[in-house]
C-alpha cells in the first residue's frame, strides 16, 4: 500500500469540498461541502499516522471529528435563525450585516 | 526510498482501496453537483461510510467506529433536519449554484494539481507498511489521558459551549 494512494485520495476530495464551497448558494449544501474538507483532512491524519505508526494521528482525528460535529450544530442553527429572519437561506443574498 | 517487496503489497487492501475510492470521489462530486438536497445530504452519507471504510483498511478500527456513529448517526440527521426546517419545496431546484459558480472549476483543478504534484513529489515510492494489529484503544487513550488531557478537557467544554449557543441561536424568543 502506497503511501501516495492515501494522500491523493484526501486532495481530490479536499478538492471537490472547495469546489463545493464555492459553487454552492444554498448555505446547508456549502456545510455538506465543508464535511467533506473535514473528513480529507481526517483520512490524512490517519495516513500519516500509519506512517508512523504512533497513536497521535488518531488522537488528532478524533479531536477534528468532535469539532466538525459542533460545528455543525452551530452552523444549522444560525443557518436556521437565518432562515426564520429572512425566508431564504441564499447565501448571496447575504450581503446585509443587520438583523 | 527502499526496494518493494512483495510481502508489502497486500493484494486484497489494494483492491478494497481504490473500489472504495472509486465509489467516494463519484458521490462527493455528485454531493457538489447534484440538484436536489436531500439526495446531496444521501451522497455525503455514501462519502462518509467511505472514509470509515477507509479508516478500516488503514487500521484505525476506533477512529471508524467514530466516523460512523458521530458523522453517520449524529450529522446527518442533523442535516436532515436542516435540509426539512429550512426549505418547503421537495425535489429538485435549480438555484442551488451561485451565478458565477464555474469559477469553482478551475480553482479546484489547480488545488487539486497542486497538491498532487507535491504529494508525489515527496512520498513517490514510499510504502505503509500494514501493521499486524489495528491501533488498540488503550493506545489511543494513553494519549487522549496523558499527554493530551487538557486539549480533551477543553475540547469538552467546545462540545458544551456549542449545544448551548446552537439552543440559545435557534431558540424562538
Amino acid at each position: 500500500m502506497y503511501a501516495v494512494n492515501f494522500l491523493i485520495l484526501a486532495a481530490v476530495l479536499f478538492s471537490i469540498g472547495v469546489f463545493g464551497v464555492i459553487a454552492r448558494r444554498n448555505a446547508v449544501m456549502v456545510l455538506m461541502s465543508i464535511e467533506l474538507i473535514l473528513n480529507s483532512v481526517n483520512i490524512n491524519l490517519i495516513a500519516f499516522a500509519m506512517m508512523n505508526n504512533s497513536p497521535e494521528g488518531h488522537v488528532f482525528a478524533l479531536y477534528v471529528i468532535a469539532v466538525a460535529a459542533a460545528e455543525v450544530g452551530v452552523g444549522l442553527a444560525m443557518v436556521l435563525m437565518i432562515y426564520r429572519n429572512r425566508r431564504s437561506i441564499a447565501l448571496d443574498e447575504l450581503s446585509v450585516m443587520r438583523g | 526510498m527502499r526496494a518493494i517487496l512483495a510481502a508489502d503489497v497486500n493484494i486484497a487492501q489494494n483492491v478494497g482501496f481504490y473500489i472504495v475510492a472509486a465509489i467516494m470521489v463519484f458521490g462527493a462530486l455528485r454531493v457538489v453537483s447534484g440538484r436536489n438536497v436531500v439526495h446531496a445530504a444521501l451522497w455525503l452519507v455514501v462519502v462518509l461510510g467511505g472514509v470509515a471504510a477507509q479508516y478500516v483498511l488503514a487500521a484505525a478500527e476506533f477512529v471508524a467506529i467514530s466516523q460512523v456513529m458521530v458523522y453517520i448517526g449524529a450529522v446527518m440527521v442533523l442535516f436532515l433536519f436542516g435540509i426539512m426546517l429550512t426549505r418547503a419545496t421537495i425535489g429538485e431546484e435549480s438555484d442551488l449554484n451561485n451565478k458565477n459558480w464555474s469559477i469553482g472549476i478551475p480553482v479546484s483543478l489547480l488545488l487539486a494539481g497542486t497538491l498532487v504534484w507535491v504529494i508525489v513529489d515527496q512520498y513517490r515510492g514510499e510504502v505503509l507498511s500494514s501493521p499486524d494489529e489495528p491501533m488498540s484503544t488503550t493506545a489511543i487513550s494513553d494519549v487522549f489521558l496523558r499527554e493530551g488531557l487538557v486539549p480533551f478537557l477543553a475540547l469538552s467544554f467546545v462540545l458544551l459551549a456549542a449545544a448551548v449557543g446552537a439552543i440559545v441561536l435557534a431558540r424562538k424568543d
